[in-house]
Protein backbone atom coordinates (compact mmCIF):
# COMPACT_ATOMS: atom_id res chain seq x y z
CA UNK A 1 0.00 0.00 0.00
CA UNK A 2 1.43 3.36 -1.06
CA UNK A 3 1.80 6.36 1.22
CA UNK A 4 -0.93 8.32 -0.55
CA UNK A 5 -3.34 5.41 -0.17
CA UNK A 6 -2.52 5.27 3.57
CA UNK A 7 -3.70 8.84 3.95
CA UNK A 8 -6.74 8.25 1.78
CA UNK A 9 -7.85 5.13 3.65
CA UNK A 10 -6.68 5.27 7.30
CA UNK A 11 -8.79 2.24 8.27
CA UNK A 12 -8.72 -0.92 6.15
CA UNK A 13 -10.25 -4.21 7.33
CA UNK A 14 -9.80 -7.23 5.08
CA UNK A 15 -11.37 -10.69 5.42
CA UNK A 16 -11.48 -10.58 9.23
CA UNK A 17 -12.85 -13.61 11.05
CA UNK A 18 -13.54 -13.73 14.78
CA UNK A 19 -15.21 -16.46 16.81
CA UNK A 20 -15.85 -16.98 20.51
CA UNK A 21 -16.00 -20.71 21.07
CA UNK A 22 -18.52 -22.12 18.60
CA UNK A 23 -20.07 -18.74 17.89
CA UNK A 24 -18.82 -16.97 14.77
CA UNK A 25 -19.11 -13.23 15.29
CA UNK A 26 -17.27 -11.85 12.26
CA UNK A 27 -17.23 -13.88 9.09
CA UNK A 28 -14.66 -12.47 6.67
CA UNK A 29 -15.69 -8.82 6.97
CA UNK A 30 -14.17 -6.20 4.63
CA UNK A 31 -14.40 -2.46 5.03
CA UNK A 32 -12.38 0.69 4.48
CA UNK A 33 -12.81 4.24 5.72
CA UNK A 34 -11.35 7.23 3.93
CA UNK A 35 -9.72 10.22 5.60
CA UNK A 36 -12.37 12.70 6.80
CA UNK A 37 -15.15 10.19 6.23
CA UNK A 38 -17.65 9.05 8.86
CA UNK A 39 -18.83 5.49 8.44
CA UNK A 40 -21.71 4.38 10.63
CA UNK A 41 -22.14 0.70 11.30
CA UNK A 42 -25.67 -0.48 12.00
CA UNK A 43 -26.98 -3.89 12.83
CA UNK A 44 -28.93 -5.94 15.31
CA UNK A 45 -27.49 -6.52 18.78
CA UNK A 46 -24.88 -9.29 18.87
CA UNK A 47 -23.85 -8.96 15.22
CA UNK A 48 -20.25 -8.10 16.19
CA UNK A 49 -20.22 -4.32 15.72
CA UNK A 50 -18.49 -3.57 19.04
CA UNK A 51 -16.15 -6.53 18.55
CA UNK A 52 -15.11 -5.04 15.21
CA UNK A 53 -14.17 -1.75 16.92
CA UNK A 54 -12.20 -3.62 19.58
CA UNK A 55 -10.33 -5.50 16.86
CA UNK A 56 -9.49 -2.23 15.10
CA UNK A 57 -7.89 -0.80 18.24
CA UNK A 58 -6.18 -4.09 19.10
CA UNK A 59 -8.10 -4.87 22.30
CA UNK A 60 -8.90 -8.24 20.76
CA UNK A 61 -7.05 -10.29 18.14
CA UNK A 62 -8.84 -11.51 15.01
CA UNK A 63 -8.70 -15.25 14.24
CA UNK A 64 -7.62 -14.37 10.69
CA UNK A 65 -7.60 -11.46 8.29
CA UNK A 66 -5.89 -8.11 8.13
CA UNK A 67 -6.49 -4.79 9.90
CA UNK A 68 -4.51 -1.74 8.85
CA UNK A 69 -4.46 1.62 10.60
CA UNK A 70 -2.77 4.32 8.52
CA UNK A 71 -1.21 1.61 6.42
CA UNK A 72 0.24 -0.25 9.41
CA UNK A 73 -0.83 -3.86 9.89
CA UNK A 74 -1.84 -4.20 13.55
CA UNK A 75 -2.53 -7.92 13.79
CA UNK A 76 0.32 -9.73 15.52
CA UNK A 77 2.07 -6.52 16.56
CA UNK A 78 4.17 -6.44 19.75
CA UNK A 79 2.58 -4.39 22.56
CA UNK A 80 5.00 -1.46 22.19
CA UNK A 81 4.34 -1.17 18.47
CA UNK A 82 0.61 -1.60 18.99
CA UNK A 83 0.64 1.21 21.56
CA UNK A 84 2.28 3.50 18.99
CA UNK A 85 -0.66 2.80 16.66
CA UNK A 86 -3.18 3.25 19.49
CA UNK A 87 -1.89 6.78 20.06
CA UNK A 88 -3.30 7.63 16.63
CA UNK A 89 -6.73 6.25 17.50
CA UNK A 90 -9.36 7.86 19.76
CA UNK A 91 -11.98 5.53 21.23
CA UNK A 92 -15.26 6.55 22.87
CA UNK A 93 -16.63 3.61 24.83
CA UNK A 94 -20.31 2.72 25.07
CA UNK A 95 -20.66 3.99 28.64
CA UNK A 96 -17.71 6.41 28.39
CA UNK A 97 -15.54 4.20 30.69
CA UNK A 98 -14.22 7.17 32.66
CA UNK A 99 -11.79 6.24 35.44
CA UNK A 100 -13.81 6.35 38.69
CA UNK A 101 -10.89 7.35 40.88
CA UNK A 102 -9.88 10.36 38.75
CA UNK A 103 -11.61 13.71 38.30
CA UNK A 104 -13.00 14.82 34.94
CA UNK A 105 -9.85 16.86 34.30
CA UNK A 106 -7.55 14.02 35.32
CA UNK A 107 -9.42 11.66 33.01
CA UNK A 108 -8.74 13.92 30.05
CA UNK A 109 -5.15 14.49 31.20
CA UNK A 110 -4.52 10.72 31.53
CA UNK A 111 -3.28 10.04 27.96
CA UNK A 112 -1.64 13.48 27.70
CA UNK A 113 0.48 12.97 30.83
CA UNK A 114 1.82 9.72 29.44
CA UNK A 115 2.28 10.48 25.77
CA UNK A 116 2.60 14.24 25.27
CA UNK A 117 5.66 16.12 26.43
CA UNK A 118 3.81 19.02 28.04
CA UNK A 119 4.69 21.23 30.99
CA UNK A 120 2.20 21.40 33.87
CA UNK A 121 0.85 24.73 32.59
CA UNK A 122 0.56 23.45 29.01
CA UNK A 123 -1.18 20.32 30.23
CA UNK A 124 -3.70 22.36 32.21
CA UNK A 125 -4.35 24.59 29.22
CA UNK A 126 -4.78 21.62 26.86
CA UNK A 127 -7.19 19.86 29.23
CA UNK A 128 -9.23 23.07 29.55
CA UNK A 129 -9.25 23.49 25.78
CA UNK A 130 -10.41 19.89 25.22
CA UNK A 131 -13.14 20.13 27.84
CA UNK A 132 -14.26 23.49 26.39
CA UNK A 133 -14.63 21.86 22.98
CA UNK A 134 -17.27 19.53 24.48
CA UNK A 135 -18.78 22.13 26.82
CA UNK A 136 -17.50 20.58 30.04
CA UNK A 137 -14.87 23.10 31.18
CA UNK A 138 -16.95 24.04 34.27
CA UNK A 139 -16.84 20.45 35.57
CA UNK A 140 -13.08 19.99 35.54
CA UNK A 141 -12.81 19.01 39.21
CA UNK A 142 -15.92 16.85 39.47
CA UNK A 143 -15.74 13.08 39.87
CA UNK A 144 -17.32 11.00 37.06
CA UNK A 145 -19.94 9.61 39.46
CA UNK A 146 -21.20 13.16 40.08
CA UNK A 147 -22.05 13.96 36.46
CA UNK A 148 -24.84 12.67 34.21
CA UNK A 149 -24.52 10.00 31.51
CA UNK A 150 -24.55 12.60 28.74
CA UNK A 151 -21.84 14.61 30.47
CA UNK A 152 -19.77 11.46 30.91
CA UNK A 153 -20.03 10.83 27.16
CA UNK A 154 -18.79 14.38 26.51
CA UNK A 155 -15.81 13.87 28.82
CA UNK A 156 -15.13 10.50 27.17
CA UNK A 157 -15.16 12.29 23.83
CA UNK A 158 -12.70 14.91 25.10
CA UNK A 159 -10.42 12.11 26.35
CA UNK A 160 -10.67 10.34 22.99
CA UNK A 161 -9.57 13.54 21.26
CA UNK A 162 -6.73 14.26 23.71
CA UNK A 163 -3.87 13.01 21.54
CA UNK A 164 -5.38 14.54 18.39
CA UNK A 165 -5.89 11.12 16.78
CA UNK A 166 -6.16 10.50 13.03
CA UNK A 167 -8.82 7.84 13.55
CA UNK A 168 -11.91 8.04 15.77
CA UNK A 169 -14.01 5.09 16.91
CA UNK A 170 -17.34 5.60 18.67
CA UNK A 171 -19.07 2.64 20.28
CA UNK A 172 -22.76 3.53 20.67
CA UNK A 173 -22.13 7.17 21.62
CA UNK A 174 -25.80 7.83 22.35
CA UNK A 175 -26.69 4.57 24.12
CA UNK A 176 -28.66 5.09 27.32
CA UNK A 177 -29.26 8.81 26.70
CA UNK A 178 -32.56 10.64 26.38
CA UNK A 179 -33.43 11.79 22.82
CA UNK A 180 -32.43 15.42 23.42
CA UNK A 181 -29.04 14.56 24.94
CA UNK A 182 -28.51 11.94 22.24
CA UNK A 183 -29.12 14.60 19.60
CA UNK A 184 -26.71 16.96 21.36
CA UNK A 185 -24.00 14.28 21.35
CA UNK A 186 -24.70 13.64 17.64
CA UNK A 187 -24.36 17.35 16.88
CA UNK A 188 -21.17 17.51 18.92
CA UNK A 189 -19.66 14.61 16.95
CA UNK A 190 -20.72 16.26 13.71
CA UNK A 191 -19.22 19.64 14.61
CA UNK A 192 -15.96 18.04 15.83
CA UNK A 193 -15.80 16.01 12.64
CA UNK A 194 -16.36 19.13 10.52
CA UNK A 195 -13.47 20.86 12.30
CA UNK A 196 -11.05 17.94 12.42
CA UNK A 197 -11.92 15.79 9.39
CA UNK A 198 -10.75 12.44 10.77
CA UNK A 199 -11.52 8.91 9.60
CA UNK A 200 -14.34 7.94 11.87
CA UNK A 201 -16.37 4.79 12.58
CA UNK A 202 -19.56 5.08 14.62
CA UNK A 203 -21.39 2.01 15.87
CA UNK A 204 -24.95 2.90 16.79
CA UNK A 205 -28.61 1.93 16.87
CA UNK A 206 -29.62 5.58 16.78
CA UNK A 207 -30.89 5.98 13.20
CA UNK A 208 -31.77 9.73 13.37
CA UNK A 209 -28.22 10.53 14.54
CA UNK A 210 -26.70 8.07 12.06
CA UNK A 211 -28.54 9.89 9.28
CA UNK A 212 -27.14 13.24 10.41
CA UNK A 213 -23.51 12.40 11.12
CA UNK A 214 -22.70 9.73 8.50
CA UNK A 215 -21.16 10.07 5.08
CA UNK A 216 -21.75 6.37 4.56
CA UNK A 217 -23.57 3.61 6.44
CA UNK A 218 -22.99 -0.13 6.58
CA UNK A 219 -25.52 -2.64 7.84
CA UNK A 220 -24.07 -5.76 9.43
CA UNK A 221 -25.72 -9.15 9.50
CA UNK A 222 -24.33 -12.63 10.08
CA UNK A 223 -20.81 -11.34 10.77
CA UNK A 224 -20.52 -9.46 7.50
CA UNK A 225 -21.62 -6.30 5.73
CA UNK A 226 -25.05 -6.85 4.22
CA UNK A 227 -25.40 -3.46 2.56
CA UNK A 228 -23.51 -0.18 2.48
CA UNK A 229 -23.93 3.26 0.99
CA UNK A 230 -25.45 6.62 1.85
CA UNK A 231 -28.61 6.77 3.92
CA UNK A 232 -30.63 7.26 0.74
CA UNK A 233 -28.95 4.27 -0.91
CA UNK A 234 -29.92 2.06 2.01
CA UNK A 235 -33.45 3.45 2.13
CA UNK A 236 -33.90 2.41 -1.49
CA UNK A 237 -32.10 -0.91 -1.10
CA UNK A 238 -33.70 -3.85 -2.92
CA UNK A 239 -33.00 -5.94 0.21
CA UNK A 240 -36.16 -5.97 2.29
CA UNK A 241 -34.26 -6.54 5.57
CA UNK A 242 -32.29 -3.31 5.04
CA UNK A 243 -35.32 -1.12 4.44
CA UNK A 244 -37.23 -2.82 7.25
CA UNK A 245 -34.31 -2.29 9.64
CA UNK A 246 -34.11 1.43 8.87
CA UNK A 247 -37.85 1.84 9.15
CA UNK A 248 -38.22 -0.09 12.42
CA UNK A 249 -35.20 1.53 14.00
CA UNK A 250 -36.34 5.07 13.17
CA UNK B 1 5.38 -33.53 59.80
CA UNK B 2 1.79 -34.68 60.30
CA UNK B 3 0.89 -31.11 61.20
CA UNK B 4 2.31 -29.84 57.90
CA UNK B 5 0.38 -32.50 55.99
CA UNK B 6 -2.86 -31.52 57.71
CA UNK B 7 -2.27 -27.85 56.89
CA UNK B 8 -1.47 -28.66 53.23
CA UNK B 9 -4.43 -30.98 52.89
CA UNK B 10 -6.89 -28.49 54.36
CA UNK B 11 -5.41 -25.63 52.33
CA UNK B 12 -5.57 -27.65 49.13
CA UNK B 13 -9.16 -28.70 49.69
CA UNK B 14 -10.20 -25.15 50.59
CA UNK B 15 -8.49 -23.78 47.45
CA UNK B 16 -10.25 -26.42 45.43
CA UNK B 17 -13.60 -25.41 46.89
CA UNK B 18 -12.90 -21.70 46.30
CA UNK B 19 -12.03 -22.30 42.65
CA UNK B 20 -14.92 -24.62 42.06
CA UNK B 21 -17.22 -21.82 43.20
CA UNK B 22 -16.29 -19.97 40.01
CA UNK B 23 -18.01 -22.55 37.92
CA UNK B 24 -21.61 -21.83 37.14
CA UNK B 25 -22.71 -25.40 37.07
CA UNK B 26 -23.73 -26.77 40.44
CA UNK B 27 -22.45 -30.26 39.74
CA UNK B 28 -19.44 -29.92 37.45
CA UNK B 29 -17.63 -33.01 36.33
CA UNK B 30 -14.41 -33.84 38.17
CA UNK B 31 -12.50 -33.42 34.93
CA UNK B 32 -13.81 -29.88 34.45
CA UNK B 33 -12.81 -29.04 38.00
CA UNK B 34 -9.31 -30.33 37.43
CA UNK B 35 -8.96 -28.36 34.19
CA UNK B 36 -10.25 -25.21 35.91
CA UNK B 37 -7.81 -25.70 38.77
CA UNK B 38 -4.77 -25.98 36.49
CA UNK B 39 -6.07 -23.27 34.15
CA UNK B 40 -6.23 -20.90 37.12
CA UNK B 41 -2.58 -21.51 37.99
CA UNK B 42 -1.59 -21.29 34.32
CA UNK B 43 -3.37 -17.95 33.94
CA UNK B 44 -1.77 -16.74 37.17
CA UNK B 45 1.65 -17.63 35.75
CA UNK B 46 0.95 -15.68 32.55
CA UNK B 47 -0.33 -12.77 34.63
CA UNK B 48 2.87 -12.77 36.74
CA UNK B 49 5.00 -12.80 33.56
CA UNK B 50 3.18 -9.79 32.08
CA UNK B 51 3.29 -8.00 35.41
CA UNK B 52 7.04 -8.55 35.83
CA UNK B 53 7.70 -7.26 32.29
CA UNK B 54 5.51 -4.20 32.89
CA UNK B 55 6.93 -3.45 36.34
CA UNK B 56 10.58 -3.27 35.36
CA UNK B 57 10.29 -1.34 32.11
CA UNK B 58 10.25 2.49 32.47
CA UNK B 59 8.42 4.85 32.62
CA UNK B 60 7.16 4.02 36.11
CA UNK B 61 3.90 5.18 37.66
CA UNK B 62 5.41 6.90 40.72
CA UNK B 63 2.34 8.97 41.59
CA UNK B 64 0.03 6.00 41.42
CA UNK B 65 2.40 4.02 43.68
CA UNK B 66 2.23 6.83 46.28
CA UNK B 67 -1.57 6.88 46.03
CA UNK B 68 -1.66 3.12 46.55
CA UNK B 69 0.77 3.31 49.48
CA UNK B 70 -1.71 5.64 51.14
CA UNK B 71 -4.72 3.56 50.13
CA UNK B 72 -3.23 0.24 51.23
CA UNK B 73 -0.94 1.36 54.05
CA UNK B 74 -2.28 4.43 55.81
CA UNK B 75 -5.90 3.42 55.54
CA UNK B 76 -5.21 -0.10 56.87
CA UNK B 77 -3.28 1.23 59.87
CA UNK B 78 -6.22 1.68 62.30
CA UNK B 79 -7.54 -1.81 61.59
CA UNK B 80 -4.12 -3.44 61.87
CA UNK B 81 -3.33 -1.53 65.07
CA UNK B 82 -6.64 -2.61 66.60
CA UNK B 83 -6.12 -6.25 65.61
CA UNK B 84 -2.57 -6.16 67.02
CA UNK B 85 -3.81 -4.57 70.24
CA UNK B 86 -6.54 -7.19 70.65
CA UNK B 87 -3.97 -9.95 70.13
CA UNK B 88 -1.75 -8.52 72.88
CA UNK B 89 -4.63 -8.41 75.36
CA UNK B 90 -5.81 -11.93 74.51
CA UNK B 91 -2.29 -13.36 74.81
CA UNK B 92 -1.84 -11.73 78.20
CA UNK B 93 -5.22 -12.97 79.48
CA UNK B 94 -4.80 -16.50 78.16
CA UNK B 95 -1.17 -17.04 79.13
CA UNK B 96 -1.28 -15.64 82.67
CA UNK B 97 -3.41 -18.52 84.00
CA UNK B 98 -1.40 -21.26 82.27
CA UNK B 99 1.97 -19.83 83.27
CA UNK B 100 0.82 -19.43 86.89
CA UNK B 101 -0.07 -23.14 86.97
CA UNK B 102 3.45 -24.04 85.78
CA UNK B 103 5.08 -21.51 88.10
CA UNK B 104 6.52 -19.53 85.19
CA UNK B 105 4.54 -16.28 85.59
CA UNK B 106 7.73 -14.22 85.36
CA UNK B 107 8.10 -15.38 81.75
CA UNK B 108 4.84 -13.67 80.73
CA UNK B 109 6.43 -10.49 79.22
CA UNK B 110 8.95 -12.55 77.25
CA UNK B 111 6.28 -14.92 75.92
CA UNK B 112 3.95 -12.08 74.94
CA UNK B 113 6.75 -10.24 73.11
CA UNK B 114 8.11 -13.40 71.45
CA UNK B 115 4.67 -14.49 70.39
CA UNK B 116 3.65 -11.08 69.02
CA UNK B 117 6.92 -10.39 67.21
CA UNK B 118 7.55 -13.85 65.80
CA UNK B 119 4.11 -14.99 64.70
CA UNK B 120 0.96 -13.28 65.95
CA UNK B 121 1.85 -9.80 64.66
CA UNK B 122 2.89 -10.88 61.15
CA UNK B 123 0.09 -13.37 60.53
CA UNK B 124 -2.64 -11.14 62.01
CA UNK B 125 -1.39 -8.25 59.84
CA UNK B 126 -1.35 -10.47 56.76
CA UNK B 127 -4.89 -11.73 57.32
CA UNK B 128 -6.37 -8.38 58.29
CA UNK B 129 -4.82 -6.63 55.28
CA UNK B 130 -5.89 -9.52 53.10
CA UNK B 131 -9.48 -9.01 54.26
CA UNK B 132 -9.48 -5.25 53.71
CA UNK B 133 -7.13 -4.73 50.80
CA UNK B 134 -7.64 -7.88 48.71
CA UNK B 135 -11.40 -7.40 48.75
CA UNK B 136 -10.95 -3.75 47.84
CA UNK B 137 -8.55 -4.40 44.97
CA UNK B 138 -10.57 -7.36 43.68
CA UNK B 139 -13.79 -5.32 43.66
CA UNK B 140 -12.18 -2.15 42.27
CA UNK B 141 -10.35 -3.83 39.40
CA UNK B 142 -13.31 -6.14 38.79
CA UNK B 143 -15.60 -3.16 38.49
CA UNK B 144 -13.10 -1.42 36.19
CA UNK B 145 -12.99 -4.54 34.04
CA UNK B 146 -16.76 -4.89 33.60
CA UNK B 147 -17.23 -1.15 32.93
CA UNK B 148 -14.49 -1.25 30.23
CA UNK B 149 -12.20 1.09 32.19
CA UNK B 150 -9.32 -1.36 31.80
CA UNK B 151 -10.01 -1.50 28.04
CA UNK B 152 -10.00 2.32 28.05
CA UNK B 153 -6.56 2.33 29.70
CA UNK B 154 -5.27 -0.05 27.02
CA UNK B 155 -6.92 2.02 24.29
CA UNK B 156 -5.02 5.04 25.66
CA UNK B 157 -1.79 3.13 24.87
CA UNK B 158 -1.06 2.62 28.58
CA UNK B 159 -0.20 -0.81 29.92
CA UNK B 160 -2.83 -1.68 32.59
CA UNK B 161 -0.45 -4.19 34.15
CA UNK B 162 1.93 -1.31 34.86
CA UNK B 163 -0.64 1.27 35.91
CA UNK B 164 -3.06 -0.90 37.87
CA UNK B 165 -1.36 -4.12 38.94
CA UNK B 166 2.34 -3.30 39.42
CA UNK B 167 1.56 -0.23 41.53
CA UNK B 168 -0.78 -2.13 43.84
CA UNK B 169 1.50 -5.15 44.20
CA UNK B 170 4.49 -2.90 45.00
CA UNK B 171 2.46 -0.94 47.55
CA UNK B 172 1.35 -4.18 49.24
CA UNK B 173 4.94 -5.49 49.39
CA UNK B 174 6.25 -2.23 50.88
CA UNK B 175 3.45 -1.60 53.36
CA UNK B 176 3.02 -5.04 54.93
CA UNK B 177 6.29 -4.98 56.95
CA UNK B 178 5.53 -1.43 58.14
CA UNK B 179 2.00 -2.39 59.16
CA UNK B 180 3.45 -5.41 60.96
CA UNK B 181 5.63 -3.09 63.03
CA UNK B 182 2.51 -1.17 64.02
CA UNK B 183 0.70 -4.40 64.95
CA UNK B 184 3.72 -5.57 66.98
CA UNK B 185 3.94 -2.24 68.81
CA UNK B 186 0.23 -2.21 69.70
CA UNK B 187 0.26 -5.89 70.68
CA UNK B 188 3.17 -5.45 73.07
CA UNK B 189 1.72 -2.25 74.52
CA UNK B 190 -1.73 -3.71 75.20
CA UNK B 191 -0.11 -6.95 76.43
CA UNK B 192 1.62 -4.82 79.07
CA UNK B 193 -1.60 -2.87 79.85
CA UNK B 194 -3.56 -6.12 80.37
CA UNK B 195 -0.72 -7.54 82.46
CA UNK B 196 -0.31 -4.46 84.62
CA UNK B 197 -4.04 -4.22 85.29
CA UNK B 198 -3.91 -7.64 86.96
CA UNK B 199 -0.51 -7.27 88.58
CA UNK B 200 1.09 -3.82 88.31
CA UNK B 201 4.44 -3.81 86.49
CA UNK B 202 6.24 -0.83 84.96
CA UNK B 203 6.51 -0.68 81.17
CA UNK B 204 10.28 -0.44 81.49
CA UNK B 205 10.51 -3.63 83.56
CA UNK B 206 8.03 -5.40 81.27
CA UNK B 207 10.15 -4.53 78.22
CA UNK B 208 13.44 -5.34 79.97
CA UNK B 209 12.13 -8.78 80.94
CA UNK B 210 10.56 -9.38 77.58
CA UNK B 211 13.33 -8.13 75.33
CA UNK B 212 16.19 -9.67 77.33
CA UNK B 213 16.58 -12.64 75.03
CA UNK B 214 15.10 -11.22 71.83
CA UNK B 215 17.66 -10.81 69.05
CA UNK B 216 17.43 -9.27 65.59
CA UNK B 217 17.04 -12.79 64.21
CA UNK B 218 13.83 -13.13 66.20
CA UNK B 219 12.54 -9.80 64.97
CA UNK B 220 13.70 -9.02 61.43
CA UNK B 221 12.95 -12.23 59.47
CA UNK B 222 9.35 -12.57 60.76
CA UNK B 223 8.73 -8.88 60.04
CA UNK B 224 10.15 -9.02 56.53
CA UNK B 225 8.38 -12.28 55.70
CA UNK B 226 5.21 -10.19 55.55
CA UNK B 227 6.56 -8.65 52.34
CA UNK B 228 5.79 -12.10 50.85
CA UNK B 229 2.27 -11.86 52.31
CA UNK B 230 1.98 -8.47 50.60
CA UNK B 231 3.11 -10.00 47.32
CA UNK B 232 0.48 -12.72 47.66
CA UNK B 233 -2.31 -10.23 48.48
CA UNK B 234 -1.36 -7.92 45.60
CA UNK B 235 -0.91 -10.68 43.03
CA UNK B 236 -4.02 -12.67 43.86
CA UNK B 237 -6.30 -9.62 44.18
CA UNK B 238 -5.08 -7.94 40.98
CA UNK B 239 -5.25 -11.23 39.10
CA UNK B 240 -8.79 -11.98 40.28
CA UNK B 241 -9.91 -8.41 39.61
CA UNK B 242 -8.47 -8.14 36.11
CA UNK B 243 -10.00 -11.41 34.94
CA UNK B 244 -13.50 -10.56 36.17
CA UNK B 245 -16.35 -11.63 33.93
CA UNK B 246 -20.12 -11.44 34.25
CA UNK B 247 -21.18 -7.98 35.46
CA UNK B 248 -21.84 -7.12 39.09
CA UNK B 249 -22.13 -10.77 40.05
CA UNK B 250 -18.64 -11.29 38.70
CA UNK B 251 -17.33 -8.30 40.69
CA UNK B 252 -18.69 -9.81 43.91
CA UNK B 253 -17.15 -13.16 43.03
CA UNK B 254 -13.77 -11.53 42.36
CA UNK B 255 -13.82 -9.70 45.68
CA UNK B 256 -14.72 -12.87 47.60
CA UNK B 257 -12.19 -15.02 45.77
CA UNK B 258 -9.48 -12.43 46.32
CA UNK B 259 -9.96 -12.57 50.09
CA UNK B 260 -10.43 -16.34 50.33
CA UNK B 261 -7.49 -17.24 48.12
CA UNK B 262 -5.04 -14.64 49.42
CA UNK B 263 -5.81 -15.56 53.06
CA UNK B 264 -5.35 -19.20 52.22
CA UNK B 265 -2.06 -18.67 50.40
CA UNK B 266 -0.81 -16.48 53.26
CA UNK B 267 -1.40 -19.29 55.75
CA UNK B 268 0.21 -21.76 53.37
CA UNK B 269 3.19 -19.48 52.71
CA UNK B 270 3.60 -18.91 56.44
CA UNK B 271 4.25 -22.64 56.92
CA UNK B 272 7.09 -22.53 54.38
CA UNK B 273 8.48 -19.22 55.59
CA UNK B 274 8.57 -20.25 59.25
CA UNK B 275 10.44 -23.40 58.26
CA UNK B 276 12.80 -21.37 56.05
CA UNK B 277 13.47 -18.85 58.82
CA UNK B 278 14.22 -21.66 61.27
CA UNK B 279 16.76 -23.08 58.80
CA UNK B 280 18.53 -19.82 57.96
CA UNK B 281 18.13 -17.98 61.30
CA UNK B 282 18.25 -20.76 63.89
Amino acid sequence: MGKSEEIERPIVVKAVHKSFGDQTVLNGIDLAVEGGETLTILGRSGTGKSVLLKLIIGLQEPDSGSIQIQGKEITGLALDELNEVRKKVGFLFQYAALYDSLTVGENVAFPLKRHAALSAAELKERVYELLSSVGMEQDLDKMPAKISGGMQKRVGLARALALDPDVLLFDEPTAGLDPITAREIGELILSLQEQRKRACIVVTHDIPNAKTISDRLALMQGGNILAEGTFKDLQHSPNEFVTRFLMNAS
Amino acid sequence: MTGYLIVFASAFSAAWMGLSGQLRSHKPAARTLLVTFFEWFGDLGIFCGRLARAAFVPPHEGREVIRQLDEIGTKSLPLVALAGAATGVVLSLELRGSLTIFGAKSLLPAIIIFSVVKESGPIITGLVVSGRVAAGIGAELGSMKVTEQIDAIEASAVNPYKFLAATRVLACVLMLPLLTLAADFCGILTGWVADTLVEPISLRLFLENGLKSVTFNDFLPPTFKTAVFGLIIGLVACFQGMRTKGGTEGVGRSATNSVVLSSLFIILADVFLVRLILVFFP
